[in-house]
């Protein structure tokens, strides 16, 4: 990373001195922390468009699975042999490095579980899921922006939240400031020009200025050299581990950001899903190499860091007419990280009887996805349960935080 | 009271694609502008002429087309493969045998770009049209249509090769026409049924699923309630998207062995239709094979729920976002009122008194920010490589949104702080494009006429170089607001 905290240009000095306090990285004291306080990581995975639970972790020991997952189930031998977790779960084998944690405590599942949204559509379950919302439609905010807010201030004044991708994912949109970076590999402005079109928004725009204030400030903390590689998608394994990896170079920074948000996309399988290899695996492999680029990415961090990955909702329990799955209700939620207290799968088994799925056709939740997210933001960021309940995610004073997973 | 130069700068940015060089003089009075832009019956559709010119082809020619190329690269290949082995045999020494290898190798090149040499036609002949248009209004209202019914090249190389012609035969006819016949168009075409998988949904009791191994896909019958039609939390169920995907069964392409009628096109298969009469929507709907969808679809385009969903999305993208309710109401009944024909209800956008609020508080997408660019600075449209690049790295690929859902609509998503970065970034290299020859207080006129800002004007004065006077004006804040 360039020295540019310690030995800011009159250049960058100008400009920064134009921003917002929020973009003062030049004047920002490093974070400081009381001696033995914890320096926590908080990275946020949105998998759009609906991942097949029952294809990701397979409830091999449930007696109907195999009948309901038909050509795609996943076995423990075979064509479709799957990574053991547990003896009664098991992981699609694409997710070599996840089993890898799983097995030294560092990556727990969570089984059976969901928002509270249960409709089937994709853009108002995902807000949901984002939002932290009851129900749909209350888009103002995402919860981890919410979260943000509700951390005392202290002395910091950069940004603590990231927001990875070019569009900035709901989750982490909101009223405290927020960071943006994409991989990218345009040529950049130069910093006069930059300077001069912050001067004229900050008479003229302030939405913009704010905006632009912040997506230089970031680009300059990622570093372009590294980040001129190739633009990757976020629905192919090489986009998904370099969003990851320039992430991870941005948290791990004594002075940079906290807690992330990214969303992967092409989790919509509604044909020829594959089982231990296809779509599905393929896409699996990539959000398994993003945790591997954190890892890597994070170096000594990576021991008080914490990353999950969640869904809008599942999908169908049993394969539709063309091998694949459509929208359903209850899915997994993956954890990972030295913060995490790992090992196992969390999960109250509803079964796969036909009486035991909800509306007679999905993997019915019995574990409410908040309860894991107020677990983690109550056990490593301190927020009360009140904040939770109350601002974090509004309406859900009856869902019991979960602190049993996190360190 | 809003001047004749605000209300131009409206028209320009709120309903088109930005000023050209010397349109100012040309749009005294940008109410008639916008009502004589919509007047020509055939405003919205490709011309013959460019047609030809750019070799564009129906979607039956294209999907033939890619699929010819997928053949013959399989054969090649496999000639390629021999001749490769052939030489291995003979030691490598063969030098007629690699001439031979690496004729094919190039061969085989031409032949894995057909799919993309179509998209880039069909790009330009878009890119052209709307960099002409003397406003732009109408090409704005295909942009925003063919987003709504929106298919994504990721789909596959057919998907590729098909989502040019598919804009042009179910979009464009019906753009200044009636909804209902753009939504049948839209739903029987053969890009539709194959980007949300309908060509694989088969009736569970249907005459060619007699082992029931095959079944229903509901993709397709979801997104029409969810997106097309209804809108989301309209009050329709689980069963109705099931029922509704039972109607649809049979909705199909015919296949290269022409059994079904010419490959590429609409097909209804008969053996793949779920039999029987459907309930949707609390309506009953009698078996009529594929009658029985047409019905389905002329109640959905006619219904209020529908009304009131496209009044939302075309206020917000024309007018403000979020969108003010009054404005929806007016659209929404204006809508009904005629039937949703289209020319009407566009023409009610104009005559919302908010069309005509002189803060511009939306924000371009990349695709009206480039268009505008290149408009401004008269940049050729010969090459649509540079557009296409641009609009990938700007978030807004084209014909290629990351779901079946469209691109964002709203300012938040598009004036984010990377979207920013990205948008100085290229506003740069545009700056680098054009070169440093105009005198930036002509283009300023160009762009804004008198409705500039003191603080832009002067900002724009003041750079240290006509290069980055034009970078300047490219993101003052009159010309990234819409």
């Amino acid at each position: 990373m360039a020295p540019l905290c310690e030995t800011p240009s009159p250049t960058r000095r100008a400009l920064l001195g134009t921003g917002a306090a929020c973009f003062s990285w030049a004047f920002m004291p490093r974070w400081a922390h009381a001696a033995g306080a914890r320096d926590t990581r908080f990275i946020t995975i949105i998998l759009r468009g609906a991942l097949d639970g029952l294809s990701a972790v397979a409830p091999i020991g449930d007696p109907d699975y195999a009948g309901l997952h038909g050509a795609i189930a996943l076995g423990m031998t075979g064509d479709h042999a799957a990574l053991p977790l547990d003896g009664f779960f098991a992981l699609n084998p694409a997710m070599p490095a996840f089993a890898e944690l799983f097995a030294a405590k560092q990556a727990a599942i969570v089984h059976a579980t969901a928002t509270g949204y249960r409709d089937r559509s994709h853009f108002d379950g995902q807000d949901v899921l984002e939002s932290g919302q009851p129900a749909p439609g209350i888009t103002g905010s995402g919860w981890l922006n919410r979260a943000l807010a509700a951390l005392p201030a202290g002395e910091a004044v950069a940004p603590r939240g990231l927001a990875v991708g070019a569009v900035s994912p709901l989750v982490m949109r909101g009223e405290a400031p927020v960071l943006g970076w994409a991989p990218q590999n345009l040529p950049t402005a130069s910093e006069d020009l930059a300077r001069r079109v912050l001067a004229l928004y900050d008479q003229r725009d302030p939405g913009l200025h704010a905006a632009l204030g912040a997506g230089l400030a970031s680009s300059r903390l990622a570093g372009n050299d590294a980040m001129a590689a190739a633009k990757g998608r976020m629905d192919m394994p090489e986009g998904m581990r370099q969003a990851a990896q320039g992430a991870a170079r941005l948290l791990a920074a004594d002075d940079g950001p906290r807690i992330a948000a990214l969303a992967f996309d092409g989790w919509d399988t509604h044909v020829n899903e594959g089982g231990a290899t296809g779509r599905l695996a393929v896409l699996l492999g990539g959000l398994d190499g993003a945790i591997r680029a954190f890892k890597d990415g994070l170096g000594a961090a990576w021991a008080d860091t914490t990353i999950l990955a969640v869904t809008e909702f599942g999908r169908t329990a049993r394969i539709n007419g063309t091998t694949g799955t459509d929208h359903g209700t209850g899915t997994v939620a993956f954890l990972a990280g030295g913060a995490v207290k790992g090992g196992r799968v969390l999960a109250d088994w509803p079964g796969l009887k036909p009486q035991n799925l909800f509306e007679g056709r999905d993997l019915k939740p019995t574990i409410d996805l908040r309860s894991i997210m107020k677990g983690a933001l109550g056990v490593q960021w301190g927020l009360s349960d009140t904040v939770l309940a109350t601002q974090v995610f509004p309406g859900s004073e009856g869902i019991a935080a979960n602190t049993t997973l996190f360190v | 009271m809003v001047s004749a130069a605000q209300q131009t700068l409206i028209a320009f940015q709120r309903f088109g694609y930005g000023a050209r060089p010397g349109g100012w003089a040309q749009v005294p009075d940008a109410r008639a502008a916008l009502h004589a832009e919509l007047a020509p019956s055939d405003a919205a559709l490709i011309s013959a002429d460019m047609a030809a010119t750019l070799g564009l082809q129906g979607t039956a020619e294209n999907t033939q087309r890619v699929f010819q190329a997928a053949e013959a690269r399989k054969t090649m290949q496999a000639a390629v493969m021999s001749s490769a082995e052939a030489q291995a045999a003979a030691g490598g020494r063969s030098e007629v045998a690699a001439d031979a290898a690496q004729a094919r190798i190039a061969a085989l090149r031409d032949i894995g770009g057909t799919a993309e040499r179509i998209y880039r036609a069909e790009a330009l002949a878009r890119f052209r049209k709307a960099a002409d248009a003397p406003i732009g209004f109408v090409e704005r209202l295909v942009a925003f249509w063919s987003n709504h019914f929106c298919v994504s090249i990721a789909k596959g190389e057919v998907a590729r090769g098909t989502a040019g012609s598919f804009e042009r035969e179910a979009i464009r006819p019906f753009v200044l026409g009636r909804f209902a016949d753009m939504l049948t168009a839209v739903e029987r075409h053969p890009a539709m049924l194959f980007f949300l998988d309908n060509t694989q949904s088969v009736g569970p009791d249907a005459r060619a699923n007699g082992n029931h191994k095959r079944g229903l896909n509901e993709n397709l019958a979801r997104e029409i309630l969810e997106l097309h039609t209804l809108g989301v939390g309209s009050g329709y169920s689980q069963g109705d998207v099931t029922s509704f995907a039972r109607v649809l069964t049979g909705w199909t392409i015919a296949g290269h062995d022409g059994r079904l009628g010419e490959p590429g096109t609409f097909a209804f298969n008969a053996n793949l239709h779920q039999p029987g009469d459907a309930t949707l929507l609390g309506r009953s709907y009698p078996a009529a094979g594929f009658g029985q969808g047409e019905a389905v679809l002329a109640d959905l385009a006619r219904h209020p729920a529908t009304a009131r969903h496209l009044a939302t999305k075309l206020v917000r993208h024309f007018i403000a976002d979020p969108a003010p309710p009054a404005a929806v109401d007016k659209i929404a009944a204006a809508f009904t009122a005629k039937d949703g024909d289209l020319k009407a209800v566009s023409l009610a956008l104009i005559d919302l008194p908010q069309a005509w609020a002189p803060a511009l508080t939306s924000f371009r997408d990349p695709y009206q920010f480039l268009m505008a660019s290149y408009r401004l600075f008269s940049l050729p449209v010969t090459d649509p490589g540079p557009l296409i690049g641009a609009l990938r790295t700007l978030g807004m690929p084209l014909w290629e949104p990351a779901g079946p859902n469209g691109f964002p609509d709203t300012v938040a998503a598009w004036a984010s702080a990377e979207g920013m970065k990205l948008r100085l970034d290229t506003s740069a290299q545009l700056a680098q494009r054009v070169g440093g020859l105009d005198d930036p207080a002509a283009i300023l006129a160009a762009a804004f006429g008198d409705a500039v800002s003191d603080e832009t004007r002067l900002t724009v004065t003041r750079a240290e170089s006509r290069q980055q006077a034009i970078a300047l004006i490219l993101m003052s804040p009159e010309f990234q607001r819409s």
